[in-house]
């Protein structure tokens, strides 16, 4: 059966692009503030140990004098139970969390690509294999799975990192093997394969740059997902250990002060939202002006 | 239909093989020599492999493997290390509290989540729009522990309205005992109709189901603004407002009708998620459910409970999305037919 040609987007020629991706942004204020939140704590990161007014306190420091100081011209967020200041630790926190992030999505996507790319070209035998295998991964909420592997794994970032990314490719590798798998359909490929071209070359050159936008778009919005992921497995003591200024972990150890010291939990805590909210609202801004149909989950 | 149904649930029963050998694996993973810590830190290497034996560890991995599953199918699944109760008699006893705090959670995620959705869709790109966008995505964006953490101390700590912690004010014990039929304290107050004990369970249910909808309501929102979006513009919704409906209707009538179906997906789904939350939840208002028996058995380093609790909420997120899956065919031949 010969397919309709979609409609192409109504677009007045005489527009240009810039124009087009302008007024895109304003009727998107969500993406733009997300978009400058996000590079307000990559600067933050970056600049932690310029802006920290007490760079020794986001290690092993202690002060027994300063303990659980409420907030002050001093200690603009207060100090810990061990007398640290928590506004410098809160801005190392910062170098944490979204490198986390970067490094699960990096290897989420090294082991999701190839695999939902292989599946959605090749078909057959290989594509329900890898399919019934992610099947299996996405039959547990994401937290939960990171959870159980976290759990058994030693503690540290390392396994953070791993428990999360063992858990995250499989969505990758559902939403690539669909686009590819569309894509293998088009006239072009079998032009392509009429042509001669080997089918790893086809894989490569065509099928992949093909179909990698929507995964790309899904990217950016699981950066704030794997930052709440990584800090909700902190909080449960399945993460970084003491000295490491991680939020999760400092919204633990300020559980037991709570009621007497509140800003040990609070800072922090909202340092974990402000980052996931801001990386939230960019990822689904972008989305919004790059895929404006699918505008859910 | 039927066909339908035999195939999701087939697919089903394969998934549920494969998260079975998933928590068996996960299992195998720990570091370290099971039969040793089993033994304890005194045991001679004599009592270590007699341990070792006693645990079937001496075994081959997939008679190990064929064993474990045996046990999960007949009710078997370990003892806790930290509870000494057989895993699963301690997750029966823990279960319906946190069922019961997910499912008022839901509640309250549909009740405030569909108004904010269609009132998005109603004025899309509005200054009431874009607000309810940014809502739900802070919704998202939470950190549930340290929501309860600060709802905890404001509205108890400080203000003095709702109780901090606890399913039911423990004095009320005295006077109004509480008869035990489902194990959700708010259902059995309310059917033996023990009414003092059901005002305080439900003011105890309030903070952390509000922690718990967090998530839920946000990405319901969402997904109605846009479901609605989509089939406003459609004839049969266009045909309503031509009969005369008010708008009120054409949205919450016409317009909504297509959006709960996708609803009603996204609450399976997100029921097994909010199962996990409660992890991070229940800890705090000291809820005695699944999530305060997986936060101590995650702390007690007790890998038979941890993954005793992983195996339930898998297995009740797999059955809740087969429901959906086979109520929607049922409900959208569509479905069926692709």
């Amino acid at each position: 059966m010969i397919e309709a040609p979609a409609p192409l987007p109504a677009q007045d020629s005489t527009v240009p692009r810039g124009a087009v991706l302008r007024r895109g942004i304003r009727a998107n204020p969500l993406l733009v503030a997300g978009a400058a939140g996000s590079a307000l704590i990559l600067l933050v990161a970056l600049l932690a140990p310029l802006l920290a007014p007490f760079p020794g306190d986001a290690g092993t420091a202690t002060h027994p004098l300063l303990v659980l100081r409420p907030p002050s011209a001093q200690h603009w967020f207060g100090t810990d139970n061990v007398g640290r200041d928590v506004c410098s630790r809160v801005l190392y926190g910062a170098r944490i969390s979204p490198l986390i992030a970067v490094i699960v999505l990096l290897i989420a996507t090294v082991l999701g690509i190839p695999l939902g790319v292989m599946a959605g070209y090749f078909g057959g035998w290989l594509d329900e294999v890898i399919m019934r295998v992610t099947d299996i991964f996405l039959a547990f909420p994401p937290l939960l799975l990171a959870l159980a592997f976290a759990a058994v794994l030693p503690t540290s970032l390392t396994t953070v990192i791993i428990a999360i990314a063992i858990t995250w490719w499989p969505w990758y590798t559902r939403l690539i093997r669909g686009q590819a798998a569309s894509v293998a359909g088009r006239p072009y490929i079998e032009a392509c394969r009429a042509l001669g071209i080997s089918r790893w070359r086809i894989l490569v050159r065509h099928i992949l740059p093909n179909s990698i936008t929507p995964l790309l778009v899904q990217i950016s919005f699981d950066v704030g997902g794997v930052i709440l992921t990584a800090s909700a497995l902190s909080f449960l003591g399945l993460g970084a250990q003491d000295p490491t200024p991680d939020w999760g972990l400092m919204v633990a150890e300020g559980q037991g002060y709570f009621t007497t010291a509140w800003w040990v939990v609070t800072f922090p805590g909202l340092a974990i939202l402000f980052t996931a909210f801001t990386f939230n609202l960019f990822g689904d801004g972008l989305r919004d002006l790059l895929d404006p149909k699918r505008t859910f989950l | 239909m039927i066909v339908y149904a035999a195939r999701r649930i087939a697919l089903a029963v394969l998934v549920i093989a494969g998260v079975l050998v998933l928590t068996f694996v996960i299992a195998r993973v720990v570091p370290g020599d099971p039969a040793a810590t089993w033994a304890g830190p005194h045991a001679s290497a004599a009592q270590v492999a007699a341990a070792r034996k006693f645990l079937g560890l001496d075994r081959p991995p997939a008679v190990q493997l064929l064993s474990y599953l045996g046990g999960v199918l007949a009710g078997n699944w370990g003892v806790s290390v930290h509870t000494h109760q057989p895993v699963l008699s301690d997750i029966g006893t823990a279960a319906p509290a946190s069922l019961e705090l997910v499912t008022a959670a839901l509640i309250l995620a549909v009740l405030v989540g569909v108004p904010l959705g269609l009132v998005a869709a109603r004025w899309p790109d509005g200054l009431l729009d874009h607000s309810i966008r940014a809502g739900a995505i802070l919704g998202v964006s939470m950190p549930v522990f340290w929501m309860a953490l600060i709802l905890q101390l404001v509205f108890s700590q400080r203000l003095h309205l709702l109780p901090a912690a606890g399913e039911f004010s423990p004095g009320l014990l005295f006077t109004h005992p509480l008869a035990r039929h489902t194990g959700a304290d708010v259902v059995d107050a309310l059917i033996t109709g023990n009414w003092p004990m059901f005002g305080s369970t439900l003011t105890h249910l309030v903070l952390p189901a509000i922690v718990v909808a967090a998530y839920p309501c946000g990405l319901i929102a969402r997904i109605v603004r846009a479901q609605v979006l989509d089939t406003i513009g459609e004839t049969h919704v266009q045909m309503a407002r031509a009969l005369g409906f008010r708008e009120r209707s054409v949205y919450g009538r016409f317009a909504m009708k297509l959006a709960w179906n996708p609803v009603a997906a996204t609450l399976a789904l997100v029921f097994g998620y909010s199962l996990v939350n409660t992890f991070l939840v229940e800890a705090v208002f000291d809820w005695p459910g699944l999530g305060s028996y997986a936060a101590a058995s995650i702390a007690a380093l007790d890998t038979p409970a941890t993954l005793g609790v992983t195996l339930f909420i898998a297995l009740v997120y797999v059955v809740a999305n087969l429901v959906v899956d086979i109520v929607q065919a049922a409900i959208d031949p569509r479905i069926r037919l692709r």
